[in-house]
């Protein structure tokens, strides 16, 4: 039995025991998640080449990638490529909606009862594994526009000039997109779909099928409202991927070209902080990248709130 | 029935949409180099049968097949000296050049795996210990180090981390936790610069450790097994603790095996990531020696952005290993997407 004076004593001993097991961990969170998300934070308002003292210049940067100005009567962003490479990368995130759509279409075929589902399965899941370099060369061989597999197929089927995908300004992103959903559709969302789907109480099938309810409705009315939550995690991650997204293949395929077509917020920041050495302006355009994350998941979060029904 | 039969197609279709582009790949890396751009829409690869007096070429005289080696051409067509059939062998022909074709077998080339692996050479690597070795050789050594070492790293103290969140009392846990469950939604990208910074301070980057240190931590891995822990009953642990084991005993001895699945999970989760991971290592690395996999990879496509059998042959190296960790880890690896999804 514990007296009474050592009991704090002991209960001292038992908490640094805690902290023992949490100190590893915590004090690399500390130094690689903690600390730097801060230090994001103030470098924004820097002006830094890596070498000697960070320049404060208050909100020079934000003004910069967020103003305008008056050229010649017309208003003229200050960074004009930040508003453009932005704009690419939603562009890119068009390609979100159909991506789930195509692994909640998925999961829906994968979860009938039939045989060889499992190896199905396996090959829709494949790509999204892959290393995403090794993906992205492979796509730029396909996207090739000589000799590509895909403009092969087209001029075999009759496309006399067809698109010529990554050279080309106005094909490059929908072919940025394209590859997207080859990697994404059967990927972590489609296992997400089927792990919802194998939630849904069989009897609420049965009791919708006793209604009459045919397989549109039974989709519509049962399967749909109680994939809400599944649907609105899927969304949620998809954003803040999206907005993020693009590096690798801007990088390996095109270089952020033609003409800056494809150059994603993710390689500007890129550019700016590791090949201009502009870290106080990367930084700060990190800043607003995560604004935009957060203020979009939170919209995501309300909207949900009125249509997400939760078990 | 016809419901069923839909589903099967729609499989089928969405399967083979899925399989050709990998199938082109695997197909473009046993292609002869000659052939990658001329025949692009042939699957299989073939090239020119060779005899030894040059490549056969097949055609027809007065209605016989007849195949041969070309020994001119002019304005008039293309003259062959015959190998078949032997009764006309050594005669010479010559035909209109729209009439020739060149007599092809299935060739699977396989050097292009050989040129592609030592198409590079690394000076030395490991502190001199191997001296003008094959690029991809170094690279996957590379690959397998950091992405062991990570692993783990991160499992080792993210299931410390994790026990002591599920089990352990103490002042400050359930701020501490929500500070964790905070960061998960900050994306990568803000902090990327500042540890940059404070491993160019430290003089890490372009090192083993740049690779390694930051990434052995983490709030997700956490995050994880602790909701893991929590599901596993108390009473054992209660039984030990009786018994007189301390707290690093019972983490060792009972939590750890017990969280079998949960940590086969996390283990391939980070191992893919980490072999996979592109731009923190193309951030911090400059050293050809030091190079992993996928900015080897983005090197090697520099001096060859057009030799697409090499390149072909190079991405299937660099996807093998992770083929074979997914399958066989897959049952693991679906169940911790849907851990991660669902208490997510």
């Amino acid at each position: 039995m514990a007296s009474t004076t050592d009991r704090p004593r002991a209960r001292r001993r038992r908490h640094l025991g805690s902290y023992l097991f949490l100190a590893p961990n915590f004090l690399g969170f500390l130094a690689f998640t903690l600390l730097p998300v801060g230090a994001a934070f103030i470098l924004s308002f820097t002006e830094w080449g890596l070498l000697g003292h960070p320049r404060y210049v208050g909100l020079a940067n934000f003004s910069k990638l967020l103003g305008f100005h008056r050229q010649g009567g017309a208003l003229t962003a200050n960074d004009p490529y930040f508003w453009k490479y932005l704009g690419n990368t939603v562009f890119l995130m068009l390609g979100i909606p159909l991506s789930i759509a195509g692994s909640l279409f998925s999961a829906l075929l994968l979860n009938q009862r039939l045989r060889g589902v499992v190896l199905f399965r396996t090959l829709f899941f494949l790509p999204s594994i892959c290393s995403a370099v090794a993906v992205t060369l492979l796509w730029k061989w396909i996207f090739q526009e000589d000799y590509g597999l895909l403009n092969t197929w087209l001029r075999g089927v009759g496309v006399a000039d067809p698109p010529r995908w990554l050279v080309s300004t106005a094909w490059a992103k929908p072919a940025f997109i394209i590859m997207g959903l080859w990697t994404a559709v059967g990927g972590y969302n489609m296992i997400l779909y089927l792990a919802g789907l194998q939630n849904i109480p069989a009897e609420l099938y049965e009791a919708a099928a006793m209604d009459g309810a045919n397989w549109w409705q039974r989709l519509r009315h049962v399967t749909w409202p109680l994939l809400a939550p599944t649907t609105f995690f899927i969304t949620t991650m998809s954003i803040i991927a999206g907005f993020q997204g693009g590096f690798v293949a801007a990088y390996m395929m095109t270089g952020g070209g033609p003409a800056g077509a494809t150059t994603t917020i993710m390689l500007y920041i890129y550019q700016n902080a590791f090949q201009w050495f502009q870290m106080g302006y990367a930084a700060a355009i990190a800043c607003i990248l995560f604004a935009l994350i957060f203020g979009f998941t939170l919209l995501n979060w309300r909207l949900s709130q009125r249509v997400v029904y939760y078990q | 029935m016809g419901l069923k039969a839909a589903a099967y197609m729609a499989l089928g279709a969405i399967g083979l949409v899925m399989a050709v582009p990998l199938a082109w790949m695997i197909s473009t890396s046993l292609k002869d180099p000659s052939q990658v751009m001329v025949a692009n829409d042939r699957w299989l690869p073939r090239r020119q049968v060779m005899s030894k007096y040059g490549p056969v070429y097949a055609t027809a005289v007065d209605g016989v097949a007849v195949r041969g080696t070309q020994v001119a051409r002019s304005p008039r067509g293309r003259t062959l000296r015959l190998l078949e059939p032997a009764a006309m062998a050594g005669r010479t022909v010559t035909v209109a050049a729209s009439k020739v074709r060149p007599v092809e077998q299935v060739h699977l080339h396989w050097g292009n795996y050989a040129a592609a692996w030592s198409a590079i050479k690394v000076e030395s690597a490991f502190g001199g210990l191997l001296r003008n070795a094959d690029a991809f050789l170094i690279f996957y050594i590379n690959s397998i180090l950091v992405a062991v070492a990570v692993t783990l790293g991160q499992v080792f103290t993210s299931s410390l981390a994790a026990y002591a969140f599920a089990r352990l009392r103490f002042p400050g846990r359930d701020s501490l936790f929500l500070g964790y469950l905070a960061t998960l939604m900050v994306p990568a990208v803000i902090t990327m610069i500042p540890v940059y910074i404070l491993l160019s301070r430290l003089r890490l980057t372009d090192s083993y450790w740049a690779l390694i240190l930051p990434a052995m931590f983490s709030a997700y891995g956490t995050f994880m097994l602790r909701q893991f822990f929590l599901t596993i009953p108390r009473d054992l642990e209660d039984a030990a603790r009786i018994d007189g084991a301390g707290l690093f005993t019972i983490y060792w001895r009972i939590i750890m095996p017990l969280s079998k699945p949960a940590l086969a999970a996390l283990t391939t989760f980070i191992f893919l990531h980490t072999w996979n991971e592109f731009m923190w290592p193309l951030i911090v690395i400059d050293s050809l020696q030091l190079k992993t996999l996928p900015i080897g990879l983005a090197h090697f496509q520099g001096p060859y952005a057009t030799e697409w059998h090499l390149l072909m042959a190079a991405s299937v190296i660099v996807m093998v290993p992770v083929l074979l960790v997914f399958i066989a880890g897959q049952r693991y690896f679906v169940r911790g997407i849907i851990l991660s999804g669902i208490k997510g």
